[in-house]
C-alpha cells in the first residue's frame, strides 16, 4: 500500500469493531433521516454505488487479476477474491439462471452485521447491507458490466440464509472492443 | 536514465494529469497542430512506428495515439498501443479494466517502467480515487498524489537500466 513520502512500511490496520460501529451508526442515522425503509435502502444503495466506483480500483491495482471472461468467472472473483481482500470472508457462489447471467452469493458470515440481533419490528423491509449491493453494482459499472444487486434472502428478516443476487444485464457479447 | 513525463488519460479520453519529470535540453521552441506525421516502417518482423520529428520537437497526443494503435495493429482485437519506442525515447502504456490509461514517456534504456505504471495505478487509486472531494474523470489536483508520483519516479530512475522487470 503507497505511504505518505519519508515513511517506512507499517501495517496499518483499523480495528473491525470501529468499521462495524460506523456502519451501525450509518444506518441508524439514516433511520431517523427517512421513514421509509425504502429509501434509506435506496440511500445505502446510492452510497454502496459511490464506494464501488472508486473500489474497484483499488481492487484492481492490488489483487492484479486478469480481466474475466465470463459472467461466472465475475461472479467467482467477486465472492473469492474481492470480499476475501475487503471483508475476510468467501461467499459461496452458484448461477441461478439457465442463460448463465444469474448468480447468488450466499454469505455463511457477515462481519458488518455481527453484533446486529434482528431488525426493529418498524424496519421490517430494511436491507441492512444494502451498501454491499451498491458496492458491487457499482464496480461492476466501472468495468462496464451492468447489473442488478438486490439480498434475495436476509438472516436479519429470518431466513435461513442470508443471500445477494447478481444479475448481469448486457449479454456476453457486448463485452467485445470495450476498451477505447 | 530518465523518465520524461507522466500522463493520465481518463475514460473519455481526456488528460487528466500531465508530470514533466526531466525535459531534454530545447534548443528551439515552435508551436505544431495536430496530428503529427506518423510513418510505418517494418523493423525485426514487426511494425514499427518512427514518429515524425520535425525540427527535433515531438508532442504526445493520447487518445489519437489509442484509436490509431488499435487499427494499425496487425493482431485482432488490439487494445491499443502498450509501448512506442524510438531512438530518443520510449513511450509505455497501460490501460486499466476501468478504461484509465497510465502513460510514461522514459529514456529507451529506462528499466522497470512495466512495475513503475502499476505502482502508478495504485497511487491513483489511493490518493486521487480515495480522495473524497476528488470528482471521477476530473483532472487531478491532488498534492498527495503528485508527491507519491514523484517519489516512485526517483526510486524508478534509481534503479536504472537494471531495474526490476522492463
Amino acid at each position: 500500500m503507497s505511504r505518505p513520502p519519508g515513511r517506512k512500511q507499517e501495517n496499518h490496520k483499523i480495528s473491525r469493531e470501529l468499521v462495524v460501529l460506523t456502519y451501525g451508526a450509518l444506518v441508524a442515522q439514516l433511520c431517523k433521516d427517512y421513514e421509509k425503509d425504502e429509501d434509506v435502502n435506496t440511500c445505502l444503495d446510492r452510497m454502496g454505488y459511490g464506494i464501488g466506483v472508486r473500489l474497484i480500483d483499488d481492487f484492481l491495482a492490488r489483487s492484479a487479476v486478469k480481466k474475466c471472461r465470463s459472467y461466472s468467472e465475475t461472479a467467482d472473483m467477486i465472492a473469492q477474491v474481492a470480499f476475501k481482500m475487503y471483508l475476510g470472508v468467501t461467499p459461496s457462489v452458484s448461477c441461478s439462471s439457465a442463460a448463465g447471467n444469474e448468480f447468488s452469493l450466499i454469505l455463511d458470515k457477515n462481519p458488518l452485521v455481527d453484533f446486529v440481533e434482528e431488525l426493529p419490528a418498524e424496519r421490517a423491509s430494511l436491507c441492512y447491507c444494502n451498501l454491499l449491493c451498491g458496492v458491487i453494482r457499482g464496480a461492476l459499472e466501472m468495468v462496464h458490466l451492468a447489473a442488478d444487486v438486490t439480498f434475495l434472502q436476509d438472516r436479519l428478516k429470518g431466513d435461513a440464509v442470508t443471500e445477494i443476487g447478481i444479475t448481469f444485464l448486457r449479454k456476453a457479447e457486448d463485452r467485445k472492443h470495450k476498451r477505447n | 536514465m530518465a523518465i520524461f513525463s507522466v500522463y493520465v488519460v481518463n475514460k473519455a479520453g481526456g488528460l487528466i494529469y500531465q508530470l514533466d519529470h526531466y525535459a531534454p535540453r530545447a534548443d528551439t521552441e515552435k508551436t505544431f497542430s495536430f496530428p503529427l506525421d506518423l510513418v510505418l516502417r517494418p523493423h525485426d518482423e514487426r511494425v514499427v512506428v518512427a514518429f515524425g520529428q520535425r525540427d527535433g520537437i515531438r508532442g504526445p497526443c493520447p487518445r489519437r495515439l489509442f484509436a490509431i494503435g488499435s487499427q494499425l495493429s496487425p493482431e485482432v482485437g488490439s487494445s491499443g498501443i502498450e509501448m512506442l519506442e524510438t531512438d530518443t525515447f520510449k513511450l509505455h502504456c497501460f490501460q486499466t479494466l476501468t478504461g484509465i490509461k497510465f502513460m510514461v514517456l522514459a529514456d529507451p534504456r529506462q528499466a522497470g517502467i512495466d512495475s513503475l505504471l502499476r505502482k502508478i495505478y495504485e497511487i491513483y487509486s489511493d490518493f486521487a480515487l480515495k480522495n473524497p472531494f476528488y470528482s471521477l474523470e476530473m483532472p487531478i489536483r491532488c498534492e498527495l498524489f503528485d508527491q507519491n508520483l514523484k517519489l516512485a519516479l526517483e526510486v524508478a530512475e534509481k534503479a536504472g537500466p537494471f531495474g526490476p522487470g522492463s
